[in-house]
């Protein structure tokens, strides 16, 4: 059809050196290029109101960001929620998952957990009633608390970090697990420090160009 | 040409007749929560609404009709929430559109997920069933806030006639208040009608809501030492800049320190486009030129932009020499798409000028903007008029905006017809391109052009450059534009083709044009005065200017069917996901 245009054509053009990744970093020759994935723990208070766990959810599908666990519940101030995220991220995601985070209006303050704080996750283990002393020995084992029992069943109750968790679903799976509920990570910064105060902490966006993946402590 | 058709009778104007007394104690409290929802949109300085009325919002009209506050009865509820827009664009200050529930709200979607993607202040109201009716799958029971969620900066069901005042006022600011969008409060019947004497007050963002306007000192200092250092400096300025009213700021400091800019097109009128630094717009249509220099700087300067696809190409090869100094009131903004290694997080202007005083000196780029030049006479923007061919589009963008004043307004619908407007037109003021940028939805155009008459000044003509694709989309609103006697011209530009897609075709999928022909249109001219607004037609090279002007000239609507050369591409192209320095010129470079 027709609309030409004058002008040299493509490939008679200067043409620049440089590349970029698929996350908008420039290649240089010193910085290796895509960042992996790792594991992050973010903390959010928020307004306590309806509507404000799906508005977070669905920030979540929409923007395709890789999330592991969430959890919500009500802290000391009523007018406060406070949620827990673990996320599966490479650096710039992670970063763009809080920035996006403390977009939302009802978002009071967003942080990423140092590796150190405290992470705690429940789990109900139901199992069959088989072999009950070798069943107590394994809840002994993993601090388990019995919490019903039935002549075909026994369920127990399971705190701690996600590795002692699925430790002990691993060693109770050899009863026969009949079902399983967890709720996901729940977390809390170490000592006075505050884990998402009042105001937002993190305010000015930092963006080193190289972040070194932080390793992801379990407590236990 | 024929009489104008009959007037629809007058409907009553609830405003108050001109010199009229008005209340000397101030305004009579509120008594329910339909007048407190009125009495914060009064206390924001709203002066016009768009909207469709219908069951659950008309205690909200019936509140209205005694309200100085001028509301527009729109065609269909699209039509409301694209004028809001405009009206929000062009007056910087969020344009109100109203809608019932179900399926009047339903209707507003499209024109909120076009604010949220421009980041456009727009404050939508709309009516709820009955609180306890919801959730119960009523008549017109749509989850409003659910739908809206990721398409509004933030959304509000208001569940207490109490506070269902300051609901609308706070969501009122935070639509302008930050990186603008739009906000929907929802009204339940039963909360709009309950009793209450709660007067909202001023509209107010909540106290949690923080924005950054000034950046961190430090990240300023090595963005101004990169500055200073940098042989090809480039300014790229986008929409946030004409949001935060810093064009000047930005005009003033390029031309200071000498550095050639970009403009994205939402940022279109940032930057006179007659000045020598212009470079105008880069990206998939953008001119040769810019695509040339943003994909060679050295230091890109972005200012309140996004760096979207369409800007950027593929992101691999987008100014891939260039290290990147962002300013963004958004922190989300930056490192999203293209990392920052100087992320600036603050209000455009206030960032600029801090930069502004930490250069010491401006980069030495004499060389660099010679080589801009050289781009510039390499790759014109010119384009074949020969006599014997039907009318170029190009020619008639350029007709119009020599008809008309600098500070003219032009809305569009999108597709082909849009680009030309866009890389035809001579820019030289913000806030006078107004499109659909980030959503592309047709039909924007007319009921655009209707908001931005209500927030333009009565001396900037309003021109709608639109498609005949775009325009069939949301024609009916002409009956809003003859009622209330705007004076707007549409331009059709007319190639019977859904054109940019019949391009497409062409160049992507071996001319097989699946669904891209009309095979028969109706003829815009008449169908405008059937409607009672004046029609033209062009057919022919010298009917241009005459027909334009007088267009122009009609005090009212008007239309002109435009048939223009059907078989034109839009050039330079950069394919999605291309290099930009490899725009083609012509398909076969494609
Ligand atoms: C609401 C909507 N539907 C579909 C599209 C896809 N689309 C993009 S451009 C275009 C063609 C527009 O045709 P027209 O308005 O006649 O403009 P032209 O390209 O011919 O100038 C279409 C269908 C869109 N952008 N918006």
């Amino acid at each position: 059809m027709t609309g030409e245009m004058e002008g040299p054509a493509p490939e008679s053009r200067q043409r620049p050196a440089g590349r970029r990744n698929s996350q908008g970093i420039r290649i240089d020759p010193e910085v290796e290029a895509e960042r992996e994935p790792r594991q992050a723990v973010i903390s959010a208070l928020v307004e306590h109101e309806p509507g404000v766990l799906a508005e977070v959810s669905g920030l979540f599908s929409r923007r395709q960001f890789n999330i592991e666990s969430l959890t919500v519940g009500p802290t000391e101030d009523e007018s406060r929620a406070r949620m827990t995220i673990v996320v599966e991220e490479p650096d710039p995601g992670i970063e763009q998952v809080k920035k996006q985070l403390r977009k939302l209006v009802p978002a009071i303050s967003v942080r990423e957990l140092p590796a150190d704080a405290m992470r705690r996750e429940l789990a109900l283990i139901k199992v069959d009633a088989d072999r009950p002393d070798r069943v107590a020995a394994v809840a002994d084992m993993y601090d388990a608390t019995a919490v019903d029992a039935c002549p075909e069943t026994a369920t127990y109750e399971i705190t701690g970090s996600r590795r002692k968790i699925e430790a002990a679903i691993e060693a109770f799976s050899r009863f026969g697990v009949r079902e399983l509920s967890r709720t996901g990570t729940t977390a809390l910064a170490r000592g006075s420090e505050f884990t998402a105060a009042e105001r937002p902490i993190e305010t000015q966006v930092h963006s080193p160009r190289i972040t070194s993946p932080q390793p992801t402590a379990d407590d236990d | 040409m024929s009489e104008r058709a009959t007037l629809p009778p007058e409907t009553e104007e609830p405003g108050p007749e001109e010199g009229e007394p008005t209340d000397a104690d101030g305004p009579t409290a509120v008594t329910n929560g339909a007048e407190a929802v009125v009495r914060a949109l009064e206390n924001a300085g709203v002066e016009y609404a768009f909207g469709v009325q219908g069951g659950a919002i008309m205690p909200v009209y019936d509140a209205l009709y005694d309200s100085a506050i001028d509301h527009v009865t729109m065609a269909h509820e699209q039509g409301a929430a694209h004028a809001a827009d405009a009206f929000g664009i062009v007056s910087g200050e969020p344009g109100v559109c109203m809608a019932t529930s179900g399926p009047g709200a339903t209707n507003l979607v499209t024109g909120i997920a076009d604010a949220d993607m421009d980041s456009d202040p727009m404050l939508a109201l709309t009516g709820q069933v009955p609180t306890a009716f919801v959730g119960n799958d009523a008549f017109q029971e749509t989850d409003t806030t659910g739908v809206t969620t990721p398409i509004t900066k933030t959304n509000t069901f208001a569940a207490d006639p109490d506070g269902v005042g300051t609901d609308v006022g706070e969501a009122f600011a935070l639509a302008r208040e930050g990186r603008p969008g739009p906000t929907l409060v929802d009204l339940p019947k039963d909360v709009t009608n309950a009793e209450t004497d709660r007067d909202p007050g001023e509209p107010h963002v909540p106290d949690t809501y923080d924005v950054q306007t000034e950046a961190d000192p430090e990240i300023v200092e090595r963005a101004a030492r990169r500055i200073e250092e940098s042989s090809r400096p480039v300014l790229l300025l986008g929409g946030g800049v004409i949001k935060g009213a810093a064009s000047e700021e930005c005009r003033q400091f390029a031309i200071d320190h000498g550095i050639p800019v970009i403009t994205t097109m939402p940022g279109t009128g940032a930057f006179p486009e007659d000045h020598e630094l212009a470079l105008e717009g880069a990206g998939m249509h953008g001119t040769g030129y810019a695509n040339m220099a943003i994909s060679l700087c050295d230091t890109l300067i972005g200012v309140g932009t996004r760096f979207d696809d369409r800007l950027t190409g593929g992101i691999e090869t987008f100014a891939p020499d260039a290290e990147v100094i962002h300013v963004d009131i958004d922190p989300a903004e930056i490192s999203k798409n293209i990392h920052a290694e100087y992320p600036l997080v603050g209000d455009a202007g206030t960032v600029i000028e801090q930069l502004d005083a930490a250069i010491e000196h401006p980069p030495e780029a004499a060389k660099w903007r010679a080589q801009c030049q050289q781009w510039k006479s390499e790759y014109p923007m010119r384009y074949d008029a020969p006599d014997d061919d039907p009318v170029k589009p190009q020619f008639v963008v350029e007709a119009l905006d020599a008809a008309t004043s600098d500070r003219a307004i032009v809305t569009t619908g999108v597709g082909q017809h849009q680009m030309w407007a866009w890389q035809f037109w001579t820019w030289t003021h913000p806030r006078t391109w107004v499109s659909s940028h980030g959503l592309g939805a047709m039909g924007y155009g007319l009921p655009a052009a209707i908001g931005a008459r209500f927030a333009a000044d009565d001396d900037q003509e309003v021109v709608c450059i639109d498609g005949d694709g775009s325009f069939l989309m949301t024609l009916q609103e002409l009956s809003v534009a003859v009622r209330e006697n705007l004076d707007i011209t549409v331009a059709v530009l007319n190639n019977e083709y859904i054109g940019m897609v019949r391009q497409w075709q062409d160049a992507f999928f071996e001319g097989r044009h699946a669904a891209s022909e009309y095979s028969w249109m109706p003829e815009f001219d008449k169908l405008a005065e059937a409607f009672g607004a004046e029609g033209f037609r062009i057919d022919e090279y010298d009917d241009v200017a005459e027909t334009i002007e007088a267009a122009l000239a009609y005090d009212g609507p008007s239309v002109i069917d435009v048939h223009i050369d059907p078989r034109e591409d839009v050039y330079p192209m950069v394919p999605s996901g291309g290099d930009n320095s490899q725009f083609a010129l012509s398909e076969d470079q494609l």
